[in-house]
């Protein structure tokens, strides 16, 4: 069908640069009417620039985008969002106060309007979700939708505005398995409705699944463009990968003696975020645990609890055979958890800090940096060069603030800050979002490593296939709830999707009455 | 347009936009000199000369400096954890009610005993009045910037009331005026027949460890920490409500200061005008000083200069003394766009 | 019993509506702003500016109504001065409120200097009046006190109601309070954040001058220092306990004025007269300080309050 099919959106020659970094290298690129194109690449390729610059968020540096024929005016929503693009962003951009109607209103009519249309608008929400199934309630404040539900807002927002190209970024990341095959229906009742879709991942089996041609990306440049039938993962895998990059090995081990023992531990909910519902897991020496689930199941609470920055409100928290009376992030930084933030822009570091500041974040106040109160630089400094170069962080020099360094290097630096202590227990909360493949590597190869030390690992990631690829033990959250743990290998990934959607747990019920 | 960060700024780009802010701020204020009618450049020297050109003018600017570098300081200390202490006013006060309280007579001491004694009793009770709105912000999330902001207006009535009743000195003649400090209380002069007293040093010294607790001390660096990211300072485990507490104490006992310095170095009673907003202009001080303590001895001197120079440019000129004002509210507005901009590349879209 | 024969009268209320006014209008100002994601601390300078142009607008010899206009075009400009540095620059809104504060006070205790040289005491202008609107104003008790005011405070009231439609059904609302809760949504549907927000602080702004000419055009018939006396900050206080809801920022208002009336009554019986005043006068600030503990735990703050939005930044 490609080939015949009207053009109907063109990227011609694409270039964009972040400093020295080109993270669209001339790149040309076109869709036709009906098609599905996949764009792949690892993290780090330039896909989300690219699709940025085609949806007016950033302006290239030469090269022009055309829709339909026109070329579009560069670093301009308005006329993207006018010409028919719509993109659903990877962070959804949604007002958790609003409510869904309000989110897809926004914007729509002439701000001069002086009646804002709800009831028309209800119904032509009501009526998109009957057709592309996308079954939402018009009046839920969005703050308390399931991440499901918001991305179905978010392909309704540009639905509502009768798109004719839809761009999803790596729309499956926060979705069950289940999910996933939900919205793969819908975008092919999409594309019988006449649309054209970018469909931007890493995911090699989605890939294959639904689109109908398929480019690579690799360090900014466009590494291949072909049908998707005329290929297959193992191609696409080389391509996008590259010859350098190689996942690290895994051996077996034996595991030891629990580290951490949560037992029957909940917490109340926060807002949206549900909380800890009766959960007991252990965390045993020379293992990986891997906690496998939507976001905003629990993870928090979890992370929260074993990261020193919750108190369980109910249940026992059982440290080296000893329960927990007082608990505080100094308090588990002292007995031996390393704990990697889930967002190491807003909690890992400070980025007006810099290297050497924020090496010492976790420890200022021991023996180690300060004395009486006063804090001995010279030793912070030592620290932190010892870690940059035992962690190979790139850096221009130790007293450079954080906030210029690329993820990777920031995050190796946050491994180095906490790996250094020899920690008896990790907590990895996302530890690679975000970063390109080799720094993704690099983490893996740190965590294993620990583990092969003889610490315990609590991997937390929204990504299956990281939890799959690393874990001796995969436990699943949904809704603050634990499921049983999985030895490596023992479950599919289908299998482990109906855990994520919260189901198996009241098969278990059933099983155990 | 949008902003983008500059990875290594250079020595121009660092230099040339507050060099620019201060410029255009002089270029204002000559503007706002002519709209008065009279000549900028007279003006200008006027107040130059009124605030550095003679002994008594350069004597008169430091003993100005003094009370603003105690809330300059007390600013700097509390917005460098953003803590947004905008009632330095009140704690000067507090800190002049408690000298005056025991100054006159309660303690009847010697000097050498007395004035550390009231120095301590002012920063007692400056901290305690911000003790307040830090337990308010801590314990209940209520925004300091309105609660520091009305306890200005409280603490005022209050010393009104006390200075209409139980302060009132009974030789006054009516007026609503504290009794005097007892000779004792009172802070001598740093060199004989120079009128400087002790206070100005007191403020230096302030200065100076204010300093050394910011780049030194565990409390220092939790104060930034917090100041810069309240998320990954609790992340770490650093006690954050703790710090913005000890920082209010902090904050709160450098600006009570300033009034134990203005009542036992200069003026000797306690009166409703003891300050002429040496707890806001403290803001623009801290600012202009890049939240730095020891810039602020510096700030301070130029922020004095200003006000002195201005009153007798003034009295020489005829325009209004709020030219001062207007310059030093230009100056700050001006020095954040500027600082912002040695930092941020302004790219258009 | 001399408090109840106080809250049962007509002209109790009439003063509280009067007092009210000032802050009702400000407050909508404020709420504004802080809709659309912008602290304006400028306000109490704003108010400043506004009561002294207003008021030298009429002296000067222009129309009543057009001295109106004259203090919400000076706030409007020190909106426009204010937006500038927080929206596109991203400046910190604490320091630039203050900063703008300052300015507005000082430049309009220059240009009084200016303007009126040699005077001691402040000319006096042809105020607004009372007008009292047919039938309403014969209603027992709410007509005096609701519908025996100065067109000014008509006005106030209409601008509240329209505040509450605007920011509830119309497309533009939508878009304001949008922004004060994700301007990325807001940029993602291809708004420009940077001009919601700007027009929100300038109109806000405007709304605020106008609260302060309301003291030199229809409560008092004149201009002098320190006027406005702290009711900026009180209004700040106001938006947090109306929830940023512009009736329940109204019904807050009305409450408080009627608080600040009381307490002027009181003063004058036999009860208060063996309290000092000062005790009086700080009650408002501490009633302000008490209401923000109240509604502390239950506010639901715009989520992009004070969060500078820079396109393209992550």
């Amino acid at each position: 069908m490609t080939g015949k099919a009207e053009i109907v959106l063109r990227l011609d020659a694409i270039t964009k640069r972040f400093g020295k970094l080109v993270a669209n290298d001339a790149i040309s690129l076109s869709l036709h009417r009906g098609e599905v194109v996949a764009l792949l690449g690892e993290n780090g390729a330039g896909k989300t620039t690219l699709m940025n610059i085609l949806f007016g968020g950033y302006t290239a540096d030469s090269g022009s985008v055309q829709v339909f024929g026109q070329t579009l005016p560069p670093g301009n929503s308005r006329a993207a969002l006018d010409a028919g693009v719509g993109m659903v962003h990877q962070h959804f951009t949604l007002a958790d106060n609003l409510t869904v109607l309000e989110n897809i209103a926004l914007g729509v009519q002439p701000l001069k309007d002086m009646r804002l249309r709800k009831q028309e608008t209800c119904n032509k929400i009501k009526r998109l979700s009957d057709e592309f199934n996308l079954i939402v309630d018009p009046s839920a404040r969005v703050g308390s939708l399931t991440v499901g539900e918001r991305q179905r807002v978010e392909i309704l927002k540009a639905l509502y505005r009768d798109v004719k190209i839809l761009i999803l970024d790596e729309p499956t990341a926060v979705l069950t398995p289940q999910e996933a095959d939900d919205l793969f229906a819908t975008l092919r009742l999409g594309i019988q409705n006449g649309l054209s879709i970018i469909f931007i991942s890493h995911k090699l089996h989605e890939v294959m699944a639904i689109s109908d041609r398929v480019a690579v990306l690799r360090h900014g440049k466009l590494v291949a463009e072909t049908r998707t039938a005329d290929t297959d993962k193992n191609a696409l895998s080389a391509l996008m990968m590259g010859a350098a990059a190689k996942a690290p090995d895994i051996t077996a081990t034996t595991p030891g003696k629990a580290l951490l023992s949560l037992k029957d531990i909940s917490t109340p909910d926060i807002a949206n975020n549900p909380g800890l519902k009766s959960v007991s897991l252990e965390l045993k020496a020379g293992q990986i645990v891997g906690l496998a689930g939507v976001s905003g199941n629990g993870q928090a609470a979890l992370a929260d609890v074993v990261g020193g920055m919750r108190m369980p409100s109910q249940g026992a928290l059982v440290l080296n055979g000893k329960t927990l009376t007082q608990w505080s992030p100094r308090a588990a930084v002292q007995n031996g958890i390393a704990r990697i933030p889930e967002d190491r822009h807003k909690t890992g570091t400070i980025a007006d800090f810099d290297l050497i500041e924020n090496a010492i974040l976790e420890g200022y106040s021991t023996a180690l940096f300060s004395k009486g109160g006063w804090i001995s630089w010279i030793k912070a400094k030592a620290f932190a060069t010892d870690i940059i170069q035992k962690y190979d962080v790139r850096c221009p020099s130790p007293d450079t603030r954080i906030r210029l360094l690329s993820g990777g290097n920031m995050q190796k630096l946050i491994l180095g800050r906490v790996l250094e202590a020899d920690p008896q227990i990790v907590l990895a909360n996302q530890p690679v979002r975000g970063l390109d493949i080799g720094a993704v590597n690099y983490v893996h190869s740190q965590l294993l490593a620990a583990r092969d030390r003889g610490a315990a690992v609590l991997l937390i990631s929204e990504d299956l296939d990281e939890i799959m690829g690393l874990s001796d033990v995969i436990h699943v959250i949904a809704g603050g709830r634990l499921s049983p743990g999985f030895a490596r290998g023992t479950m599919t990934p289908a299998e482990l999707g109906i855990w994520m959607a919260g189901q198996g747990f009241d098969a278990q019920v059933a099983h155990a009455s | 347009m949008r902003l983008e960060p500059i990875a290594n700024p250079s020595l121009a780009r660092s230099i040339a936009p507050p060099a620019i802010a201060i410029i255009a701020t002089v270029v204002i204020a000559s503007l706002l000199a002519m709209v008065a009618g009279a000549n900028p450049f007279s003006v200008l020297g006027l107040i130059l000369k009124g605030a550095f050109g003679s002994q008594f003018a350069l004597l008169e600017t430091l003993n100005r400096a003094t009370p603003l570098i105690f809330t300059g300081l007390a600013i700097a200390v509390a917005f460098k954890a953003k803590f947004w202490n905008i009632g330095a006013e009140a704690q000067l006060y507090a800190g002049a009610l408690m000298t005056v309280v025991l100054g006159t007579g309660a303690l009847p001491w010697s000097s050498f005993a007395l004035i550390p004694a009231l120095a301590i009793g002012a920063v007692l009770a400056g901290a305690i009045v911000l003790l307040v709105p830090a337990m308010l912000k801590t314990r209940f999330g209520v925004d300091e910037v309105v609660t520091t902001l009305l306890f200005n207006f409280i603490f005022l009535l209050f010393i009104s009331m006390l200075l209409e009743g139980p302060l009132k000195d009974p030789m006054g003649m009516g007026w609503p005026k504290s009794a005097r400090l007892i000779s004792e209380a009172r802070l001598p002069r740093i060199f004989e027949g120079l009128r400087l007293h002790w206070g100005f040093a007191l403020a230096i010294l302030c200065a100076c460890a204010v300093w050394v607790i910011q780049t030194r001390s565990t409390l220092g660096y939790e104060m930034r920490a917090v100041g810069l990211n309240r998320d990954a300072a609790a992340f770490a485990g650093i006690p954050v409500n703790t710090v913005l507490v000890k920082t209010a104490l902090l904050s709160g006992g450098l600006a009570a200061l300033a009034g134990f310095s203005e009542v036992a170095g200069l003026k000797g009673s306690l009166t409703l005008d003891l300050s002429p907003g040496f707890g806001y202009t403290g803001i623009i001080v801290a600012m202009l000083a890049l939240l730095n303590p020891l810039g602020v001895i510096v700030s301070a001197l130029f922020v004095a200069g200003i006000f002195v120079g201005a009153d007798s440019m003034s009295r020489a000129a005829g325009v209004p003394t709020y030219l001062a004002d207007m310059m030093l509210a230009t100056a700050l507005l001006l020095m954040v766009l500027a600082i912002m901009l040695t930092r941020f590349r302004v790219v258009r879209d | 019993m001399e408090i109840l024969d106080i809250l049962i009268s007509a002209s109790f209320w009439a003063a509280a509506i009067r007092i009210a006014t000032p802050l009702i209008l400000a407050t909508m100002g404020e709420l504004i702003c802080e809709r659309a994601g912008v602290l304006n601390l400028g306000i109490e300078g704003i108010m400043v500016a506004g009561a002294f142009a207003g008021w030298m607008a009429v002296y000067s010899g222009t129309g009543l109504w057009v001295g109106v206009a004259v203090a919400m075009v000076v706030g409007m400009g020190f909106g426009l001065l204010h937006s500038v540095l927080t929206v596109p620059f991203g400046l910190s809104q604490h320091v630039v409120g203050l900063g703008v504060t300052l300015l507005a006070t000082s430049s309009t205790y220059y240009a009084y200097r200016l303007a009126l040289p040699q005077v001691t005491s402040p000319p006096k202008i042809a105020a607004f009046q009372p007008y009292e609107i047919p039938i309403l104003s014969d209603i027992p008790l709410l007509g005096q006190a609701l519908f025996s005011q100065t067109p000014f405070t008509y006005l106030a009231f209409a601008l509240v109601a329209a505040t509450s439609v605007m920011l509830y059904r119309t497309p533009l609302g939508l878009a304001v309070r949008a922004a004060g809760e994700s301007p990325a949504a807001v940029a993602a549907q291809g708004l420009s954040v940077t001009a919601i927000r700007m027009g929100a602080v300038i109109v806000g702004s405007g709304f605020m001058a106008m609260g302060g000419a309301f003291l030199t055009m229809s409560a008092f018939d004149s201009f002098f220092f320190e006027m406005v006396n702290g009711r900026g900050w009180i209004c700040i206080a106001l938006v947090v306990f109306g929830s940023w809801m512009p009736g329940k920022a109204l019904l807050g208002a009305v409450l408080f004025a009627a608080f600040d009336a009381l307490q002027i009554r009181v003063q004058q019986t036999s009860f208060g007269a063996d309290i000092p005043y000062q005790i009086f006068l700080m009650a408002p600030y501490i009633l302000s300080i008490v209401a923000l503990v109240l509604v502390s735990r239950r506010a639901q703050v715009p989520a992009a309050l004070m969060v500078p939005f820079n396109k393209g930044e992550r």
